[in-house]
Protein backbone atom coordinates (compact mmCIF):
# COMPACT_ATOMS: atom_id res chain seq x y z
CA UNK A 1 0.00 0.00 0.00
CA UNK A 2 2.92 2.33 0.36
CA UNK A 3 3.43 2.62 -3.36
CA UNK A 4 2.15 5.92 -4.61
CA UNK A 5 0.70 6.91 -1.25
CA UNK A 6 2.06 10.16 0.09
CA UNK A 7 4.55 9.33 2.76
CA UNK A 8 3.17 11.98 5.06
CA UNK A 9 0.36 9.63 6.03
CA UNK A 10 2.86 7.51 7.84
CA UNK A 11 4.80 10.27 9.48
CA UNK A 12 4.43 11.62 12.91
CA UNK A 13 5.33 15.23 12.50
CA UNK A 14 6.07 17.41 15.44
CA UNK A 15 7.10 20.57 13.63
CA UNK A 16 5.88 19.97 10.08
CA UNK A 17 8.42 19.00 7.46
CA UNK A 18 8.34 21.19 4.40
CA UNK A 19 7.89 18.75 1.61
CA UNK A 20 8.38 20.16 -1.86
CA UNK A 21 5.31 20.76 -4.05
CA UNK A 22 3.28 17.62 -4.47
CA UNK A 23 4.06 17.20 -8.15
CA UNK A 24 6.09 14.14 -7.25
CA UNK A 25 2.89 12.26 -6.61
CA UNK A 26 0.92 13.62 -9.54
CA UNK A 27 -1.13 11.28 -11.69
CA UNK A 28 0.22 13.11 -14.72
CA UNK A 29 3.67 11.87 -13.89
CA UNK A 30 2.68 8.25 -13.76
CA UNK A 31 0.68 8.57 -16.96
CA UNK A 32 3.58 10.16 -18.77
CA UNK A 33 6.08 7.62 -17.64
CA UNK A 34 6.37 4.74 -20.07
CA UNK A 35 8.10 2.11 -17.98
CA UNK A 36 10.41 1.45 -15.10
CA UNK A 37 13.46 1.17 -17.27
CA UNK A 38 15.24 4.22 -15.92
CA UNK A 39 14.80 3.27 -12.30
CA UNK A 40 14.36 -0.30 -11.16
CA UNK A 41 11.07 0.51 -9.49
CA UNK A 42 8.25 2.91 -10.11
CA UNK A 43 7.37 4.97 -7.10
CA UNK A 44 7.31 8.64 -7.86
CA UNK A 45 9.19 11.30 -9.70
CA UNK A 46 11.32 11.68 -6.63
CA UNK A 47 12.67 8.20 -7.11
CA UNK A 48 14.45 9.52 -10.14
CA UNK A 49 15.98 12.34 -8.16
CA UNK A 50 17.91 9.82 -6.11
CA UNK A 51 18.73 6.17 -6.81
CA UNK A 52 22.30 7.17 -7.53
CA UNK A 53 24.97 7.39 -4.89
CA UNK A 54 26.09 11.00 -5.01
CA UNK A 55 29.63 11.68 -6.18
CA UNK A 56 30.58 13.56 -3.05
CA UNK A 57 29.92 10.58 -0.78
CA UNK A 58 33.29 9.06 0.00
CA UNK A 59 33.80 6.14 2.31
CA UNK A 60 36.28 3.44 3.22
CA UNK A 61 36.83 0.67 5.74
CA UNK A 62 38.79 1.44 8.87
CA UNK A 63 39.68 -0.69 11.86
CA UNK A 64 37.54 0.23 14.82
CA UNK A 65 40.43 -0.25 17.25
CA UNK A 66 43.76 0.45 15.51
CA UNK A 67 42.16 2.78 12.89
CA UNK A 68 44.15 1.33 10.01
CA UNK A 69 42.53 2.04 6.65
CA UNK A 70 41.61 -0.91 4.42
CA UNK A 71 40.05 0.86 1.45
CA UNK A 72 36.96 -0.88 0.08
CA UNK A 73 36.95 -4.64 -0.18
CA UNK A 74 34.90 -7.60 1.05
CA UNK A 75 36.49 -7.77 4.45
CA UNK A 76 35.23 -7.37 7.99
CA UNK A 77 38.22 -7.99 10.22
CA UNK A 78 41.44 -6.06 10.60
CA UNK A 79 44.30 -8.40 9.69
CA UNK A 80 46.52 -6.67 12.20
CA UNK A 81 44.50 -6.76 15.40
CA UNK A 82 41.45 -8.90 14.51
CA UNK A 83 39.08 -6.08 15.44
CA UNK A 84 35.98 -5.30 13.37
CA UNK A 85 36.16 -2.91 10.42
CA UNK A 86 33.79 0.04 10.21
CA UNK A 87 32.77 2.24 7.27
CA UNK A 88 33.96 5.79 7.75
CA UNK A 89 32.92 8.76 5.63
CA UNK A 90 34.35 12.08 4.62
CA UNK A 91 31.84 14.19 6.54
CA UNK A 92 33.47 17.46 5.53
CA UNK A 93 32.65 16.72 1.90
CA UNK A 94 28.98 16.25 2.84
CA UNK A 95 28.51 19.32 4.98
CA UNK A 96 26.12 21.74 3.34
CA UNK A 97 25.35 19.31 0.52
CA UNK A 98 23.31 16.73 2.38
CA UNK A 99 20.46 18.92 3.63
CA UNK A 100 16.86 18.64 4.84
CA UNK A 101 15.64 20.05 1.54
CA UNK A 102 17.65 17.61 -0.50
CA UNK A 103 16.37 14.67 1.50
CA UNK A 104 12.76 15.90 1.46
CA UNK A 105 12.79 15.94 -2.33
CA UNK A 106 13.53 12.24 -2.54
CA UNK A 107 11.36 9.15 -2.55
CA UNK A 108 10.10 7.86 0.82
CA UNK A 109 12.54 5.00 1.21
CA UNK A 110 15.90 4.46 2.88
CA UNK A 111 17.82 5.50 -0.25
CA UNK A 112 16.99 9.10 0.58
CA UNK A 113 19.97 8.95 2.96
CA UNK A 114 22.34 7.68 0.25
CA UNK A 115 25.16 10.05 1.17
CA UNK A 116 25.51 8.33 4.54
CA UNK A 117 25.38 4.82 3.10
CA UNK A 118 28.29 2.97 1.48
CA UNK A 119 26.78 2.63 -2.00
CA UNK A 120 28.85 2.07 -5.13
CA UNK A 121 28.94 5.00 -7.57
CA UNK A 122 25.87 5.18 -9.83
CA UNK A 123 24.13 2.43 -7.88
CA UNK A 124 20.50 1.92 -8.92
CA UNK A 125 18.48 0.34 -6.09
CA UNK A 126 15.96 -2.23 -7.24
CA UNK A 127 13.53 -1.90 -4.35
CA UNK A 128 12.01 0.84 -2.18
CA UNK A 129 13.24 -0.44 1.18
CA UNK A 130 12.54 1.12 4.57
CA UNK A 131 10.87 4.40 5.50
CA UNK A 132 8.51 2.52 7.73
CA UNK A 133 5.91 4.28 9.88
CA UNK A 134 6.79 6.01 13.11
CA UNK A 135 3.59 5.82 15.10
CA UNK A 136 2.48 7.52 18.25
CA UNK A 137 1.49 4.77 20.70
CA UNK A 138 -0.88 6.42 23.21
CA UNK A 139 -2.73 3.30 24.33
CA UNK A 140 0.43 1.32 24.93
CA UNK A 141 1.87 4.39 26.65
CA UNK A 142 -1.14 4.53 28.97
CA UNK A 143 -0.49 0.92 29.97
CA UNK A 144 3.06 1.88 30.89
CA UNK A 145 2.03 5.08 32.66
CA UNK A 146 3.90 7.00 29.95
CA UNK A 147 3.09 9.89 27.63
CA UNK A 148 5.33 10.38 24.63
CA UNK A 149 5.79 6.88 23.33
CA UNK A 150 6.42 6.03 19.67
CA UNK A 151 6.78 2.80 17.72
CA UNK A 152 9.19 2.56 14.82
CA UNK A 153 7.38 -0.16 12.96
CA UNK A 154 9.74 -2.29 10.88
CA UNK A 155 7.23 -5.13 11.10
CA UNK A 156 6.09 -3.64 7.79
CA UNK A 157 9.50 -3.03 6.25
CA UNK A 158 9.62 -4.08 2.60
CA UNK A 159 10.23 -6.49 0.98
CA UNK A 160 10.26 -9.17 3.71
CA UNK A 161 8.74 -7.57 6.80
CA UNK A 162 11.77 -7.06 8.98
CA UNK A 163 14.43 -4.42 9.48
CA UNK A 164 16.91 -6.84 7.91
CA UNK A 165 15.74 -5.61 4.52
CA UNK A 166 17.71 -2.44 5.17
CA UNK A 167 21.05 -4.11 5.81
CA UNK A 168 20.68 -6.62 3.00
CA UNK A 169 19.85 -3.85 0.52
CA UNK A 170 23.18 -2.17 1.27
CA UNK A 171 25.15 -5.43 1.38
CA UNK A 172 23.90 -6.52 -2.05
CA UNK A 173 24.86 -3.19 -3.60
CA UNK A 174 28.44 -3.98 -2.61
CA UNK A 175 28.17 -7.68 -3.50
CA UNK A 176 27.46 -6.57 -7.06
CA UNK A 177 30.32 -4.10 -7.19
CA UNK A 178 32.78 -6.66 -5.77
CA UNK A 179 31.73 -9.07 -8.52
CA UNK A 180 30.11 -11.82 -6.45
CA UNK A 181 27.54 -13.96 -8.24
CA UNK A 182 26.54 -15.79 -5.05
CA UNK A 183 25.46 -14.21 -1.79
CA UNK A 184 25.11 -16.02 1.51
CA UNK A 185 24.41 -15.51 5.18
CA UNK A 186 24.11 -17.17 8.53
CA UNK A 187 20.73 -16.31 9.95
CA UNK A 188 18.18 -16.76 12.66
CA UNK A 189 15.46 -16.29 10.05
CA UNK A 190 14.69 -12.69 9.18
CA UNK A 191 18.03 -12.22 7.48
CA UNK A 192 17.53 -15.48 5.61
CA UNK A 193 14.19 -14.25 4.23
CA UNK A 194 15.62 -10.93 3.21
CA UNK A 195 18.78 -12.25 1.53
CA UNK A 196 16.73 -14.86 -0.35
CA UNK A 197 14.17 -12.32 -1.59
CA UNK A 198 16.59 -9.58 -2.53
CA UNK A 199 18.99 -12.08 -4.15
CA UNK A 200 16.11 -13.23 -6.35
CA UNK A 201 15.20 -9.65 -7.20
CA UNK A 202 18.81 -8.73 -8.02
CA UNK A 203 19.82 -11.92 -9.83
CA UNK A 204 22.21 -13.46 -7.30
CA UNK A 205 22.39 -17.10 -6.31
CA UNK A 206 21.76 -17.42 -2.57
CA UNK A 207 23.04 -19.86 0.04
CA UNK A 208 21.43 -19.52 3.44
CA UNK A 209 22.67 -21.20 6.62
CA UNK A 210 20.27 -21.52 9.54
CA UNK A 211 19.92 -23.45 12.81
CA UNK A 212 17.79 -26.53 12.09
CA UNK A 213 15.16 -25.63 14.74
CA UNK A 214 14.06 -22.44 13.01
CA UNK A 215 10.38 -21.49 12.81
CA UNK A 216 8.58 -23.11 9.85
CA UNK A 217 7.45 -19.74 8.45
CA UNK A 218 11.01 -18.49 8.29
CA UNK A 219 12.19 -21.65 6.51
CA UNK A 220 9.39 -21.51 3.96
CA UNK A 221 9.89 -17.76 3.61
CA UNK A 222 13.45 -18.47 2.48
CA UNK A 223 12.89 -21.44 0.20
CA UNK A 224 10.06 -19.75 -1.70
CA UNK A 225 12.58 -17.41 -3.34
CA UNK A 226 14.61 -20.29 -4.74
CA UNK A 227 17.47 -19.88 -2.27
CA UNK A 228 19.49 -22.90 -1.17
CA UNK A 229 18.72 -23.38 2.50
CA UNK A 230 21.29 -25.31 4.53
CA UNK A 231 20.00 -26.44 7.92
CA UNK A 232 22.71 -26.89 10.52
CA UNK A 233 22.28 -29.16 13.52
CA UNK A 234 23.44 -26.59 16.03
CA UNK A 235 22.86 -23.17 17.58
CA UNK A 236 23.09 -19.90 15.70
CA UNK A 237 26.52 -19.31 17.20
CA UNK A 238 27.68 -22.57 15.68
CA UNK A 239 26.13 -21.71 12.32
CA UNK A 240 27.88 -18.38 12.46
CA UNK A 241 31.23 -19.89 13.27
CA UNK A 242 30.84 -22.33 10.39
CA UNK A 243 29.99 -19.46 8.04
CA UNK A 244 33.18 -17.65 9.04
CA UNK A 245 35.07 -20.75 7.97
CA UNK A 246 33.10 -21.12 4.72
CA UNK A 247 33.64 -17.44 3.88
CA UNK A 248 37.33 -18.08 4.41
CA UNK A 249 37.33 -20.80 1.73
CA UNK A 250 34.77 -19.79 -0.91
CA UNK A 251 34.41 -16.64 -2.96
CA UNK A 252 30.90 -15.83 -1.86
CA UNK A 253 29.50 -12.58 -0.61
CA UNK A 254 28.45 -13.41 2.93
CA UNK A 255 26.36 -10.39 3.85
CA UNK A 256 27.09 -10.71 7.56
CA UNK A 257 30.64 -12.00 7.34
CA UNK A 258 32.87 -10.51 4.62
CA UNK A 259 30.33 -7.82 3.64
CA UNK A 260 29.45 -7.10 7.25
CA UNK A 261 30.84 -3.56 7.58
CA UNK A 262 28.74 -2.41 4.60
CA UNK A 263 25.73 -4.46 5.61
CA UNK A 264 25.69 -3.06 9.14
CA UNK A 265 25.56 0.51 7.81
CA UNK A 266 22.04 -0.17 6.51
CA UNK A 267 20.87 -0.25 10.14
CA UNK A 268 21.59 3.45 10.44
CA UNK A 269 18.57 4.23 8.29
CA UNK A 270 16.35 3.30 11.26
CA UNK A 271 17.99 6.15 13.16
CA UNK A 272 17.83 8.61 10.25
CA UNK A 273 14.14 7.90 9.78
CA UNK A 274 13.33 8.28 13.48
CA UNK A 275 15.00 11.69 13.49
CA UNK A 276 13.34 12.86 10.28
CA UNK A 277 9.92 11.54 11.28
CA UNK A 278 10.15 13.37 14.60
CA UNK A 279 10.63 16.54 12.55
CA UNK A 280 14.43 16.42 12.45
CA UNK A 281 14.75 16.04 16.20
CA UNK A 282 16.28 13.28 18.24
CA UNK A 283 14.21 11.39 20.80
CA UNK A 284 15.21 11.32 24.47
CA UNK A 285 15.30 7.52 24.62
CA UNK A 286 15.31 4.57 22.26
CA UNK A 287 14.63 0.96 23.21
CA UNK A 288 16.28 -1.51 20.86
CA UNK A 289 16.30 -5.32 20.76
CA UNK A 290 19.77 -6.85 20.89
CA UNK A 291 21.04 -10.08 19.40
CA UNK A 292 24.46 -9.45 17.86
CA UNK A 293 24.27 -5.95 19.33
CA UNK A 294 24.77 -4.14 16.03
CA UNK A 295 21.50 -2.22 15.61
CA UNK A 296 21.80 -0.24 18.84
CA UNK A 297 25.32 0.89 17.96
CA UNK A 298 24.27 1.85 14.44
CA UNK A 299 21.29 3.93 15.59
CA UNK A 300 23.74 5.75 17.80
CA UNK A 301 26.09 6.26 14.86
CA UNK A 302 23.17 7.58 12.79
CA UNK A 303 22.25 10.14 15.45
CA UNK A 304 25.89 11.18 15.82
CA UNK A 305 26.23 11.67 12.07
CA UNK A 306 23.09 13.81 11.90
CA UNK A 307 24.45 15.97 14.71
CA UNK A 308 27.82 16.22 13.03
CA UNK A 309 26.26 17.36 9.75
CA UNK A 310 24.02 19.87 11.50
CA UNK A 311 20.82 18.09 10.49
CA UNK A 312 19.60 17.85 14.09
CA UNK A 313 20.43 19.67 17.28
CA UNK A 314 22.87 17.88 19.53
CA UNK A 315 21.15 15.88 22.24
CA UNK A 316 22.22 13.20 24.69
CA UNK A 317 19.97 10.31 23.68
CA UNK A 318 19.75 7.40 26.11
CA UNK A 319 20.05 3.94 24.60
CA UNK A 320 18.21 1.03 26.17
CA UNK A 321 18.84 -2.55 25.09
CA UNK A 322 16.34 -5.41 25.25
CA UNK A 323 17.06 -9.13 25.44
CA UNK A 324 15.31 -12.35 26.32
CA UNK A 325 16.34 -13.60 29.76
CA UNK A 326 17.12 -16.99 28.20
CA UNK A 327 19.78 -15.35 26.06
CA UNK A 328 20.95 -12.20 27.74
CA UNK A 329 24.74 -11.87 27.52
CA UNK A 330 24.57 -8.12 26.86
CA UNK A 331 21.94 -7.16 29.44
CA UNK A 332 23.71 -9.32 32.02
CA UNK A 333 26.99 -7.52 31.35
CA UNK A 334 25.33 -4.10 31.61
CA UNK A 335 23.63 -5.03 34.89
CA UNK A 336 26.89 -6.38 36.31
CA UNK A 337 28.90 -3.38 35.17
CA UNK A 338 31.11 -5.43 32.84
CA UNK A 339 32.57 -4.09 29.60
CA UNK A 340 32.74 -7.49 27.91
CA UNK A 341 30.23 -10.26 27.53
CA UNK A 342 30.33 -13.77 28.88
CA UNK A 343 28.93 -16.05 26.18
CA UNK A 344 25.72 -17.95 26.96
CA UNK A 345 23.92 -21.00 25.58
CA UNK A 346 20.62 -19.59 24.36
CA UNK A 347 17.41 -20.99 25.84
CA UNK A 348 14.58 -18.80 24.59
CA UNK A 349 11.69 -18.87 22.15
CA UNK A 350 12.91 -15.51 20.85
CA UNK A 351 15.04 -17.22 18.24
CA UNK A 352 15.81 -14.06 16.31
CA UNK A 353 17.59 -12.81 19.44
CA UNK A 354 19.22 -16.12 20.36
CA UNK A 355 22.85 -15.18 19.89
CA UNK A 356 24.87 -16.26 22.90
CA UNK A 357 28.13 -14.77 21.70
CA UNK A 358 27.24 -11.37 20.25
CA UNK A 359 30.01 -9.94 18.08
CA UNK A 360 29.05 -6.35 18.76
CA UNK A 361 28.29 -7.02 22.42
CA UNK A 362 31.24 -4.98 23.62
CA UNK A 363 30.19 -1.95 21.56
CA UNK A 364 26.54 -2.34 22.52
CA UNK A 365 27.51 -2.28 26.21
CA UNK A 366 29.56 0.86 25.59
CA UNK A 367 26.76 2.60 23.67
CA UNK A 368 24.30 1.86 26.48
CA UNK A 369 26.43 2.74 29.48
CA UNK A 370 28.03 5.86 27.99
CA UNK A 371 24.57 7.22 27.14
CA UNK A 372 23.25 6.72 30.66
CA UNK A 373 20.84 4.07 29.43
CA UNK A 374 20.30 0.55 30.65
CA UNK A 375 19.58 -2.97 29.46
CA UNK A 376 16.73 -5.24 30.51
CA UNK A 377 15.56 -8.73 29.73
CA UNK A 378 12.23 -10.54 29.93
CA UNK A 379 11.15 -14.16 30.26
CA UNK A 380 9.44 -15.98 27.40
CA UNK A 381 5.96 -15.72 29.02
CA UNK A 382 6.47 -11.96 29.49
CA UNK A 383 7.57 -11.73 25.85
CA UNK A 384 4.44 -13.50 24.62
CA UNK A 385 2.18 -11.33 26.78
CA UNK A 386 3.91 -8.30 25.35
CA UNK A 387 3.33 -9.43 21.76
CA UNK A 388 -0.36 -9.62 22.67
CA UNK A 389 -0.28 -6.26 24.46
CA UNK A 390 1.24 -4.44 21.48
CA UNK A 391 -1.27 -6.01 19.11
CA UNK A 392 -4.25 -5.21 21.36
CA UNK A 393 -3.24 -1.64 22.14
CA UNK A 394 -1.73 -0.40 18.88
CA UNK A 395 -2.72 -2.92 16.23
CA UNK A 396 0.83 -4.00 15.56
CA UNK A 397 1.56 -7.72 15.36
CA UNK A 398 5.25 -8.19 16.03
CA UNK A 399 7.43 -11.25 16.23
CA UNK A 400 9.21 -12.49 19.33
CA UNK A 401 11.94 -9.84 19.24
CA UNK A 402 9.25 -7.13 19.30
CA UNK A 403 7.67 -8.82 22.30
CA UNK A 404 11.02 -8.68 24.04
CA UNK A 405 11.41 -4.99 23.21
CA UNK A 406 7.89 -4.14 24.39
CA UNK A 407 8.25 -6.22 27.56
CA UNK A 408 11.60 -4.64 28.40
CA UNK A 409 10.17 -1.16 27.80
CA UNK A 410 7.44 -1.91 30.32
CA UNK A 411 10.07 -2.92 32.87
CA UNK A 412 12.20 0.13 32.15
CA UNK A 413 9.25 2.46 32.77
CA UNK A 414 8.27 0.63 35.94
CA UNK A 415 11.82 0.75 37.24
CA UNK A 416 11.84 4.49 36.62
CA UNK A 417 14.73 4.23 34.20
CA UNK A 418 12.73 5.90 31.44
CA UNK A 419 10.97 9.10 32.38
CA UNK A 420 7.28 8.95 31.34
CA UNK A 421 7.24 12.52 29.98
CA UNK A 422 10.19 12.07 27.65
CA UNK A 423 10.03 11.14 23.99
CA UNK A 424 10.78 7.43 23.72
CA UNK A 425 10.92 5.27 20.61
CA UNK A 426 10.55 1.48 20.66
CA UNK A 427 12.19 -0.22 17.70
CA UNK A 428 9.96 -3.02 16.50
CA UNK A 429 12.07 -4.98 14.05
CA UNK A 430 10.01 -7.92 12.81
CA UNK A 431 6.56 -9.23 11.93
CA UNK A 432 4.45 -11.55 14.06
CA UNK A 433 3.25 -13.62 11.12
CA UNK A 434 6.68 -15.23 11.03
CA UNK A 435 6.60 -16.54 14.60
CA UNK A 436 3.00 -17.60 15.14
CA UNK A 437 4.18 -20.88 16.68
CA UNK A 438 4.93 -19.15 20.01
CA UNK A 439 1.25 -18.24 20.28
CA UNK A 440 0.06 -21.83 19.88
CA UNK A 441 -2.69 -22.53 22.40
CA UNK A 442 -3.23 -18.85 23.25
CA UNK A 443 -6.47 -18.60 21.30
CA UNK A 444 -9.12 -21.27 21.12
CA UNK A 445 -10.80 -22.24 17.90
CA UNK A 446 -14.52 -22.28 18.66
CA UNK A 447 -17.07 -24.61 17.14
CA UNK A 448 -18.63 -22.99 14.06
CA UNK A 449 -22.25 -21.85 14.26
CA UNK A 450 -24.84 -22.35 11.54
CA UNK A 451 -25.41 -19.39 9.14
CA UNK A 452 -28.69 -18.44 10.90
CA UNK A 453 -29.44 -15.20 12.72
CA UNK A 454 -31.06 -17.10 15.58
CA UNK A 455 -27.91 -19.09 16.09
CA UNK A 456 -25.87 -15.93 16.09
CA UNK A 457 -28.14 -14.30 18.68
CA UNK A 458 -27.77 -17.29 20.99
CA UNK A 459 -24.03 -17.19 20.46
CA UNK A 460 -23.86 -13.44 21.11
CA UNK A 461 -25.84 -13.69 24.32
CA UNK A 462 -23.75 -16.56 25.61
CA UNK A 463 -20.50 -14.82 24.73
CA UNK A 464 -21.41 -11.47 26.23
CA UNK A 465 -22.83 -12.98 29.40
CA UNK A 466 -19.65 -14.95 29.85
CA UNK A 467 -17.71 -11.71 29.51
CA UNK A 468 -20.13 -9.83 31.80
CA UNK A 469 -21.10 -7.37 29.04
CA UNK A 470 -24.51 -6.14 27.94
CA UNK A 471 -26.16 -7.06 24.67
CA UNK A 472 -25.48 -4.23 22.15
CA UNK A 473 -28.34 -2.03 20.98
CA UNK A 474 -30.23 -3.25 17.95
CA UNK A 475 -30.93 -1.16 14.86
CA UNK A 476 -34.28 0.64 15.03
CA UNK A 477 -36.72 -0.21 12.26
CA UNK B 1 49.45 -36.01 22.87
CA UNK B 2 48.69 -33.99 19.76
CA UNK B 3 46.47 -30.96 19.32
CA UNK B 4 45.73 -29.62 15.84
CA UNK B 5 45.34 -25.87 15.34
CA UNK B 6 43.59 -24.50 12.24
CA UNK B 7 44.96 -21.14 11.13
CA UNK B 8 42.44 -18.83 9.41
CA UNK B 9 43.48 -17.63 5.96
CA UNK B 10 43.83 -14.04 7.15
CA UNK B 11 46.77 -15.14 9.32
CA UNK B 12 48.43 -17.53 6.91
CA UNK B 13 50.65 -14.77 5.56
CA UNK B 14 52.29 -14.91 8.98
CA UNK B 15 52.70 -18.69 8.95
CA UNK B 16 54.29 -18.94 5.49
CA UNK B 17 50.97 -20.24 4.20
CA UNK B 18 50.64 -23.00 6.76
CA UNK B 19 46.96 -23.64 7.50
CA UNK B 20 47.32 -26.37 10.07
CA UNK B 21 49.73 -26.70 12.97
CA UNK B 22 50.19 -29.66 15.28
CA UNK B 23 51.52 -29.23 18.78
CA UNK B 24 51.49 -30.92 22.16
CA UNK B 25 50.14 -28.03 24.26
CA UNK B 26 48.36 -28.93 27.49
CA UNK B 27 46.33 -25.74 27.71
CA UNK B 28 45.62 -22.49 25.88
CA UNK B 29 48.67 -20.69 27.29
CA UNK B 30 50.97 -23.46 26.14
CA UNK B 31 49.28 -23.54 22.76
CA UNK B 32 49.95 -19.83 22.20
CA UNK B 33 53.56 -20.27 23.38
CA UNK B 34 54.01 -23.09 20.87
CA UNK B 35 52.61 -20.89 18.09
CA UNK B 36 54.83 -17.97 19.16
CA UNK B 37 57.87 -20.16 18.97
CA UNK B 38 57.06 -21.48 15.53
CA UNK B 39 55.68 -18.22 14.07
CA UNK B 40 57.05 -15.19 15.95
CA UNK B 41 55.04 -12.76 13.78
CA UNK B 42 51.73 -14.22 14.90
CA UNK B 43 51.97 -13.24 18.54
CA UNK B 44 50.83 -9.62 18.34
CA UNK B 45 47.86 -10.65 16.23
CA UNK B 46 46.54 -13.16 18.69
CA UNK B 47 47.21 -11.39 21.95
CA UNK B 48 47.04 -7.79 23.09
CA UNK B 49 49.74 -5.75 24.83
CA UNK B 50 48.78 -7.26 28.19
CA UNK B 51 49.19 -10.78 26.83
CA UNK B 52 45.45 -11.52 26.88
CA UNK B 53 43.70 -13.22 23.96
CA UNK B 54 42.45 -10.45 21.70
CA UNK B 55 38.87 -9.42 22.38
CA UNK B 56 37.62 -10.29 18.90
CA UNK B 57 39.37 -13.62 18.55
CA UNK B 58 37.33 -16.66 19.47
CA UNK B 59 38.94 -19.99 20.25
CA UNK B 60 36.97 -23.19 19.63
CA UNK B 61 37.87 -26.71 20.68
CA UNK B 62 36.09 -29.36 18.64
CA UNK B 63 33.44 -26.82 17.64
CA UNK B 64 32.83 -25.63 21.21
CA UNK B 65 33.75 -22.13 22.39
CA UNK B 66 36.65 -22.66 24.81
CA UNK B 67 35.00 -20.28 27.28
CA UNK B 68 32.32 -22.93 27.87
CA UNK B 69 35.06 -25.47 28.62
CA UNK B 70 36.86 -23.44 31.23
CA UNK B 71 38.86 -21.08 29.01
CA UNK B 72 42.48 -20.84 30.08
CA UNK B 73 42.05 -23.70 32.53
CA UNK B 74 40.79 -26.21 29.96
CA UNK B 75 43.18 -29.20 29.67
CA UNK B 76 43.53 -30.27 26.03
CA UNK B 77 42.81 -33.89 25.19
CA UNK B 78 44.69 -35.93 22.64
CA UNK B 79 43.23 -35.27 19.19
CA UNK B 80 41.57 -31.95 20.08
CA UNK B 81 41.04 -29.70 17.09
CA UNK B 82 41.43 -26.00 17.83
CA UNK B 83 39.90 -23.28 15.63
CA UNK B 84 40.89 -19.63 15.76
CA UNK B 85 37.95 -17.64 14.40
CA UNK B 86 37.44 -13.89 14.31
CA UNK B 87 34.34 -12.78 16.15
CA UNK B 88 31.96 -11.77 13.41
CA UNK B 89 28.35 -12.37 14.01
CA UNK B 90 24.92 -11.01 13.45
CA UNK B 91 21.94 -12.75 12.03
CA UNK B 92 19.59 -10.64 13.99
CA UNK B 93 19.75 -7.21 15.51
Amino acid sequence: MRFGVPAVQHLVLLPPINFPPVKRFSIRYFAARPSATESEYVMSAAARVLTVAPDHSKYELRCRECHKSWGNQPKSICDDCFSPLEVSYDYDALRGKFTHERIAGRAPDMWRYAELLPLPPNYQPSLPVGFTPLLRAPKLAARFGAKNLFIKNDAVCLPTLSFKDRVVAVALSQARSFGFDTVACSSTGNLANSVAAQAARNGFKAWIFVPADLEAAKILGTQIYGAKLVRIAGSYDQVNRLCSQIADEYRWGFVNVNLRPYYAEGSKTVGFEIAEQLGWRLPDNVVVPMAGGSLITKIRKAFDELIQLGLVEAKAVKFFGAQATGCSPISTAVKNGNTDIEPQKPATLARSLAIGNPADGHYAIKAITKSGGWAEDVSDPEMIESIQLLAETEGIFTETAGGVTTGCARKLYHEGRISPEQTTVLCITGNGLKTTDVLAGKYETEEPIRPKIADFETYLQRTLEAAGNNIPETVEA
Amino acid sequence: MTVTVQIPSALRRLTSGTGQVKCSAGNLGELFSALDQQFPDLKSHLRDEAGEVRRFLNVYVNEEDIRFLGGNTYAFQDGDEVLLVPSIAGGAV
